[in-house]
């Protein structure tokens, strides 16, 4: 990659922590050097040496396969060593703070750490303590900057831009960190982005962040260019949230009568896993309208793109080999 | 040891007396022995006030003293030091220890400490219910023996509406003031920090106004049926100040008080995670602010205290949702209630010695509050003009959280003195 060959570095940022944080210029910075490391995934040796004798470390201490294995193949790929953290075999349970936990890991010579995080703002609070590069991989419900990288590339791949589009999220969003980071990347890239759901998980306090909130998901179908549906968790019904399964599926699902009331083109997206058959029906999910395996293929690329901006904004002079 | 000390040349105010002006004060025997132009010609001890404010001692009627319990964070000691250099002559301090003081014993082991180590008076209140658990009446009656000043599950407002009723009844019988704590935790179940724009911005799960308001609300008609005096505790809100200055209007026996930070910061601040901008009640919306200013300014809030709330450092470095409410304030909080209230010319420094002495006393019914001849000598010296940089290392309290670390403010007490003696003089607490 020749990304900081201009006078001026295009990312100067050690951490990924919010997409709150990056300017349009930044974001798309990102997706074009992502978009560059899409063809080593088709190779069939599988790896560039832009991390090479780099240690990764993936601390996870909310579960998550396809993330943290998404984050593992990209590190690979860019032929860093990779590190697990499992918050299950860590000190965290005998009281030890994050803190401690990443200065330990820290002092072993790790270059950058992924953090999964079940406490909004853990991972500025880690960023702030620590000289490695942090790549925010969820904090609580505060932000998920990589989904809505991955999520934006894949828009502006399949529909050529993003600027104007009319973008829908659809489901938990008071609870959803995608649905934040989703918002704030569009909303910089200038799409108009409608918040859809139950009043009780999209609450009208989110008009003040700029989004358009409605309650009725027929009502605005029609003029959507892409529909990303939220994944629904069960346990909120008994939160907050909704009365029922059923009943949440008849008022915001996404089926096949749905979709005939959108636009041809119309893209759907899902961050993942699906519940089939609840917040999205088979046959759409898999339909071509869907872009759900897509994202998967993409997330690797910004992933590589973030691992590899990072790295190289904390590479002091004398380190560079 | 008969022990004249002669205060010369300061500004008194003594609100109770509706005086301010240059006199001399003269502490004898421990007691006020004289407030007026003629001063004595020698004493064993005078002090030179020229250019401060002699006014009441200081009255806290909101501190966390931590002792039984979290001694690592603060003791009867350190936070009674904390409070002599902040001025204040007597703290009352909430039942939230472990274990909570819920019963006699607890309140006795309270005034036992405070009678060895402690630098000022300090009032104990007690638990309205048996372990702050909001369910039965704790053993008011054995602790008002003892020495309870008043009542309150401080930390947790009391859910259950009977459960409340029975214990305002109850309190009324000792006519001791009821203190609580409004939040509804139905409402604010595992909020960090106010519901609104910022909190969805930030991911934060959010305490609503609502969750105030709504146990103001109920509190204010519980009281009227029981004639309870009824006071709410830091108050944050806009609709519980309305709700108050209401109630006021009409004529029931309810009181109020705020705290430094509800008056001067907003919920932007916990924009940084910085868990030192988290407290309960959280820090509010700038109409809140604005609204609990005015509460001060027309009297529904009757008094300001510190909610002053010791935590390790340990505790609160941690992540935003994880770390524990609260910071301290003792040894800010007359710089900042200067800052808050006097340099917007929101009141004038009577008032503010009213709100933080006469006023305190009144309520809790106590000694002192005045500086009438005869009064037990609690006397606080205030330099209104010094500038300083508030430095959270060098404090007396145990604990270091605190927001304010850094700002450069103006004023701070020069002397305070609890029944005839020094105990916070030239930048020194005193051993006692």
């Amino acid at each position: 990659m020749t990304a900081a060959t201009t006078d001026q570095p295009r990312w100067t940022r050690k951490d990924l922590l919010t997409l709150a944080e990056l300017s349009r210029e930044e974001i798309l910075h990102v997706l074009d050097t992502a978009q560059g490391f899409q063809e080593v995934s088709t190779r069939s040796v599988k790896k560039v040496p832009a991390l090479r004798g780099r240690v990764v470390v993936n601390m996870f201490f909310e579960d998550s396969t396809r993330t943290r294995m998404s984050f593992e193949l990209a590190a690979q790929r860019l032929s860093a060593d990779v590190v697990d953290f499992a918050e299950k075999m860590s000190s965290t349970q005998k009281g030890e703070t994050l803190l401690d936990t990443a200065r330990n890991i820290e002092a072993m010579g790790v270059d950058i750490m992924v953090l999964r995080h079940p406490a909004a703002g853990a991972a500025l609070h880690l960023a702030r303590n620590v000289k490695c590069c942090v790549v925010n991989a969820g904090d609580g419900q505060h932000a998920h900057p990589t989904q809505g990288l991955l999520d934006l590339f894949t828009i502006r791949e399949r529909k050529g831009r993003i600027e104007g589009l009319n973008v829908a999220i659809v489901g938990d969003i008071v609870h959803s960190r995608v649905a934040r980071s989703d918002l704030r990347g569009l909303q910089k890239l200038g799409a108009k982005v409608t918040l859809v759901g139950p009043a009780t998980l999209v609450p009208k306090t989110f008009e003040a962040l700029g989004a358009r909130v409605t309650h009725d998901f027929d009502a605005i179908l029609p003029e959507m260019d892409v529909v990303n549906m939220l994944r629904i968790q069960k346990e909120r019904m008994t939160d907050s949230g909704f009365p029922s399964v059923r009943e949440y599926t008849r008022l915001f699902g996404m089926n096949r009568e749905r979709l005939k009331r959108c636009q041809p083109d119309v893209l759907i997206m899902h961050p993942g896993p699906v519940n089939r058959g609840i917040e999205l029906a088979a046959d759409v999910a898999d339909g071509e309208h869907s872009s759900i395996l897509r994202q998967v293929t993409n997330g690797l690329a910004v992933r590589m793109a973030v691992l590899f901006l990072c790295q190289q904004a904390n590479m002091s002079p004398e380190r560079e080999d | 040891m008969a022990k004249t000390i002669l205060i010369r040349g300061g500004r008194v105010i003594d609100p109770a007396q509706q005086i301010d002006e240059v006199l001399s004060v003269v502490i004898s025997d421990g007691k006020i022995a004289a407030v007026g132009k003629q001063a004595p010609s020698s004493a064993d001890d005078v002090f030179d006030a020229s250019g401060l404010i002699v006014a009441p001692g200081l009255i806290d009627m909101h501190v966390h003293l931590r002792e039984p319990g979290y001694e690592e964070t603060e003791t009867i000691e350190s936070g009674t030091a904390a409070a002599a250099a902040g001025g204040f002559t007597a703290v009352a301090c909430m039942p939230n220890t472990a274990p909570p003081l819920d019963n006699d014993s607890g309140v006795e082991f309270v005034l036992r400490q405070a009678a060895r180590t402690a630098h000022t008076r300090v009032y104990p209140v007690g638990a309205l219910t048996a372990g702050r658990q909001g369910k039965e009446l704790a053993e008011i009656g054995m602790m008002v023996r003892a020495g309870a000043i008043a009542f309150s599950d401080d930390g947790d407002g009391i859910a259950d509406a009977g459960v409340c009723l029975r214990a305002m009844r109850y309190v009324g019988m000792f006519d001791r003031l009821f203190i609580q704590h409004c939040e509804d935790p139905a409402l604010s179940a595992r909020g960090c920090m106010n519901a609104g724009a910022t909190a969805l911005r930030l991911g934060l799960s959010g305490i609503s106004a609502t969750s105030e308001v709504v146990m103001v609300q109920r509190d204010i008609t519980l009281a009227a049926q029981c004639g309870v005096r009824y006071h709410v505790a830091h108050v944050s809100t806009a609709g519980a100040v309305e709700l108050l200055r209401a109630a006021k209007k009409a004529g029931q026996r309810v009181t109020a008080e705020a705290t430094p930070h509800h008056l001067l910061l907003t919920e932007e601040a916990c924009a940084t995670y910085d868990t030192n901008f988290k407290m309960q009640p959280p820090l509010r919306g700038q109409a809140d602010v604005a609204a609990c200013l005015e509460g001060v300014r027309d009297g529904t809030i009757d008094c300001l205290v510190t909610d002053h709330a010791p935590h390790g450092r340990e505790s609160k470095e941690h992540e935003f949702a994880f770390a524990p409410f609260g910071i301290i304030g003792l040894e800010t909080a007359l710089p900042l209630f200067i800052r808050a209230l006097l340099e917007p010319k929101v009141i004038a420094w009577p008032r503010l010695i009213a709100a933080l002495s006469t006023r305190p006393a009144e309520l809790l019914g106590v000694a002192g509050g005045n500086l009438k001849v005869g009064q037990p000598a609690d006397v606080t010296l205030i330099d209104p003009a010094v500038e300083w940089t508030i430095d959270a290392d060098k404090m007396y309290s145990k604990s270091r959280n605190t927001p304010f670390d850094g700002w450069k403010v103006r004023g701070r007490a020069a002397g305070t003195i609890v029944d005839g003696a020094w105990r916070y003089r030239n930048g020194e607490v005193a051993v006692p």
